[in-house]
């Protein structure tokens, strides 16, 4: 199979390489990239385990073509948080709220609720349920993921108010 | 609290937060498709796509040319075949990692071809050409039985796996046809999965010169797996380490192996690289262990006053082609712990179950719990024919404190269980006097509100002196006075990292931090039965705290030959030990350890320098928790869409380690119960084909379907060491029932009764119109 060039920015390193055209962006993440945060639960695009930012837009990487993502900036779940800076708002509010559980899931959610804050930074119980009806967890039965989205929501609010 | 306690209980009984959490929100998990061998190929399978045929030929050079392609294994490559797991009296026919001469379902693995990557892999799959000779399928387990009934198994002449009966009892006719009321109806169980988010998955490494075999899997039980694959392999039980890091649940369906994880072994065995397989979720969905696929028959005697007289199930079960659970076990749990919360004074059963041209039957969170199912929906149809209110039924029934220890006609006694408590206190979180109100008034204008009960008690951590039953923890006191325990566990989300660290912490008297629990590879814990059964709190807190009070014990005998003290006047609080009552006399637990490391001379005579500690335990038999759920709903009959307004679980599983994992625990084994009563389904059609192999048609549970889980904990301790009782599966047992009879009581005025799941708006809506035509 022919090969094509691709360069895209992944949590701000470009990322060069040459990959089969139907190379999926979640295996060029996890494979080509080394950064295996990302995970695959369903390679159909139902489940969301998979969900990266591409150009800041929450996007399943099972769906895309690495090729797609040429020249895009992607920012995966290890492009989140855990540095010197510790966990994010978000981050922190799973953890306290027993958001997650074996942990398989929970990038995709994260990466998720992180967008939905930065674009509905005052939602509603309704907004926060129909906003994680995309993402798919086996282990917590939502609550505390409902719990820590509203946490981080009324924290951001508040950081934004002061 | 434990009585025994080393320092003052300040983890235990606190909702601390996750060790886990960090690395697995910051994507630093090590799950197995994480991991990355130098040369490391990868397998993909060829699957049957029929289910039932004889394979006429395969023919794989195409396949063989595809560059890329190292080697494609089949049933003529002669993998040895797979011992059985446990020892059972039933009909079990050879298994073998890939089929020889016969394919049996559809998604039985026919090949395993081995490439440099998975798609190549998959590639090479498409082009594998195997020539089948169709044969009729046995698809309906109620028709395997049937004489000329297509054989699964030729080698075994018959579909029979198992069949079991209690004696004749006359006194169960006469219980009968004494009662006011007899009741019989045949309550249907759907099939569905377990569908943990992470597939099944290994990373196999096969170190020929040195004669090792390192298996990175996706599992729940790491020494027991170590041991299977030893005796399937032919390899000393040492040559064997598993390693599961993180594992992205499981529910059962990762405890046992089947055979194509054997397959994949084996083949690793025979190329001289490490080999990779992740199986994708259709595989999942079509050729990992699907569940719950059974029916009861249960007819009741009941008298006016809504006491019950006697029971009688009949029960019949889809083994499946290959079923991973021995045959006596899931229907041995159902007749013996049956009537559950309730005092019933007569009780029969007869099981049967059969093979059938599908995917195996496996265990999936509360294997049993069809008993519960069929128990509290049977229930809430009597409290209607006798017209009387559920809820007084079950109250009227209840097992209470003063009948405890009460014995079950199998033998099984209860004691140290809480039904009569958790039923009242769910009644009152839910306000169900209320709620039947608000019922009422909605009736009157047409709309369909619900409310259901389900009450179980739950057997756990199964003990027994069988090898599930038993675990050890060995403590390290390092010499920096860090503490390391070591546990045969292997978490899928369990939190154990953190729980049992908070057991340690506690019984040594030192602080959290300073505990790590490693668990989840086979070279550096104890053996141990892992994750599964609900055990882990129950058999692994009581050894980690065993272990960590002999630590405890050493510590202060060695502090009080340096500080001239006796041990009993000593205290280990914080990781100081001083003497009780003036702290200024005082040594960090650090100084201990540095005279217990590189001290040697100035240890007491006759102490054997370091401080490590084991414990192995035989838990007893089993352990009961019990809890009672509510579910309130609303039916809308113009679509037969189910809303769920509200969900209350009371609970008594003993001493919680922590609140917040208990509540986890309980919230998602809730949710598990109400996609399955909802949603989830692997139906068949008539040639055998699965219908749902992805998420597109397999319904899970998101969250603007779930309604705030409320949780009321009553506190009965168990009388094993530490008071706890398994936590693990009671959320679904409970779940698929409390839902059920919460849509069954919506739809009540309309005279509808429901016997069969998934409750799915069709099924609602159809049955809605045939009330009403």
């Amino acid at each position: 199979m022919s090969r094509q060039q691709v360069e895209m920015t992944v949590n701000g390193r470009v990322h060069a390489g040459e990959v089969e055209p139907r190379l999926t962006l979640v295996d060029f993440l996890r494979e080509d990239c080394a950064l295996t945060g990302t995970h695959t639960g369903c390679e159909q695009g139902v489940c969301g385990a998979c969900t990266v930012l591409v150009d800041g837009e929450p996007m399943r990487s099972c769906l895309m073509f690495a090729v797609q993502a040429d020249g895009a900036q992607v920012t995966t779940i290890e492009g989140i948080g855990g540095g010197r800076e510790g966990l994010t708002p978000v981050q922190q509010a799973f953890m306290d709220n027993h958001g997650l559980q074996c942990g398989y899931c929970t990038p995709g959610f994260i990466v998720t609720v992180e967008a939905f804050l930065r674009d509905t930074p005052s939602p509603s119980d309704e907004q926060i349920r129909e906003a994680l009806s995309g993402n798919v967890c086996r282990c917590t039965g939502y609550q505390g993921i409902i719990a820590a989205v509203r946490q981080a929501a009324d924290q951001l609010a508040a950081e934004a108010r002061s | 609290m434990s009585a025994q306690t080393g320092g003052a209980a300040r983890f235990v009984g606190a909702s601390v937060k996750r060790r886990e959490d960090p690395r697995l929100l910051t994507g630093g998990g090590q799950f197995v498709d994480d991991v990355q061998l130098p040369g490391m190929l990868h397998a993909a399978f060829v699957r049957s796509p029929l289910a039932s045929a004889r394979i006429a030929s395969i023919d794989t050079q195409a396949a063989l040319a595809v560059p890329g392609v190292v080697a494609i294994f089949t049933g003529a490559d002669d993998f040895p075949r797979l011992p059985p797991w446990w020892p059972s009296e039933a009909n079990v026919p050879a298994q073998h990692p890939l089929a020889i001469e016969d394919v049996r379902f559809v998604g039985d693995p026919v090949a395993i071809v081995i490439a440099e990557s998975r798609y190549i892999a998959e590639d090479a799959c498409e082009l594998v050409d195997v020539a089948y000779e169709a044969r009729t399928p046995i698809v309906d387990y109620r028709a395997a039985g049937e004489e000329g009934a297509p054989v699964v198994h030729a080698e075994l002449g018959t579909n029979l796996v198992a069949e079991m009966a209690s004696p004749p009892d006359p006194a169960l006719e006469a219980a009968f046809a004494g009662s006011d009321h007899v009741f019989k109806e045949t309550i249907k169980s759907h099939r569905y999965a377990a569908v943990p988010m992470e597939t099944r998955g290994f990373v196999a490494s096969w170190n020929k010169a040195g004669g090792e075999l390192t298996v990175h899997m996706a599992g729940q039980a790491p020494h027991v797996a170590r041991a299977y694959f030893a005796l399937s392999l032919g390899l000393p039980e040492h040559a064997v380490r598993v390693i599961q890091r993180d594992v992205g649940g499981g529910f059962g369906q990762k405890a046992f192996q089947a055979r194509d994880d054997m397959a994949v072994l084996h083949a690793a065995m025979r190329i001289d690289r490490p080999l990779k397989w992740i199986e994708d979720r259709q595989e999942n969905l079509t050729a990992a262990t699907h569940s719950r696929h059974e029916q009861i028959t249960i007819e009741v005697g009941v008298n006016n006053d809504g006491l019950l007289q006697a029971i009688r199930l009949d029960h019949v079960l889809d083994a499946g082609a290959y079923p991973a659970m021995p045959a006596e076990a899931d229907p041995g749990l159902v007749a013996a712990w049956f009537p559950g919360p309730y005092k019933v004074p007569h009780f029969g059963f007869r099981n049967v179950q059969y093979y059938t041209n599908t995917t195996a039957r496996g265990p999936y969170r509360g294997p049993w719990l069809i008993e519960t199912t069929v128990r509290e929906t049977m229930l809430d149809i009597v409290a209607r024919g006798i017209g009387m209110d559920p809820a007084e039924v079950r109250r009227r029934n209840s097992i209470q404190a003063a009948d405890q220890p009460y014995q079950l006609h199998s033998g099984i006694v209860f004691d140290r269980v809480s039904p009569a408590e958790t039923l009242e206190q769910a009644v009152e979180m839910a306000h169900y006097a209320q709620f039947r109100e608000e019922q009422a008034a909605a009736r009157a204008e047409g709309r369909l509100l619900g409310i259901g009960i389900a009450s179980y008690i739950e057997p756990t951590a199964f003990g027994g002196g069988r090898s599930m039953g038993i675990e050890a923890a060995t403590i390290r006191i390092e010499p920096s006075g860090k503490v390391t325990c070591l546990m045969g566990l292997g978490s899928y989300g369990h939190s154990v990292e953190t729980t049992m660290a908070q057991v340690v912490a506690d019984e040594l008297g030192v602080a959290f931090e300073d505990v790590t629990i490693v668990q989840g590879d086979t070279a550096s814990a104890p053996v141990g039965g892992g994750n599964l059964g609900s055990r882990s709190a129950v058999i692994g807190g009581a050894v980690a705290g065993m272990s960590a009070r002999k630590a405890r014990a050493k510590i202060l005998d060695l502090a009080g030959h340096l500080m001239e003290a006796a041990p009993d006047d000593l205290e280990l609080v914080d990781g100081v030990v001083s003497v009780k009552g003036s702290p200024a006399s005082s040594m960090a637990l650090t100084e201990i350890t540095q005279v217990a490391y590189n001290g040697a001379d100035r240890l007491p005579e006759g102490m054997e320098p370091g401080i490590e500690e084991t414990t192995r335990w035989s838990a007893p038999f089993v352990t009961h928790s019990n809890a009672t759920h509510v579910c309130m709903c609303e039916v809308d009959r113009n679509t037969g869409l189910v809303k769920l307004l509200d969900y209350v679980v009371s609970e008594d599983c003993g001493v919680m380690i922590n609140p917040m994992v208990v509540e986890g625990q309980i919230s998602g084994g809730v949710v598990q119960g109400i996609g399955g009563a909802l949603l989830e389904h692997i139906p068949y059609d008539a040639d055998g084909n699965p219908l749902a192999v992805n998420f597109k048609d397999y319904l899970l549970p998101v969250a603007d379907l779930i309604p705030e889980i409320r949780i009321g904990h009553i506190v009965t301790p168990s009388d094993t060491p530490g008071g706890h009782k398994g936590a693990g599966e009671g959320g679904t047992i409970g779940g698929v029932a409390a839902t059920v009879n919460a849509v069954a009581d919506a739809l009540a005025p309309l005279g509808v009764t429901i016997t069969e799941q998934p409750l799915s708006p069709s099924r609602l809506l159809a049955l809605i119109e045939q009330a009403s035509a």
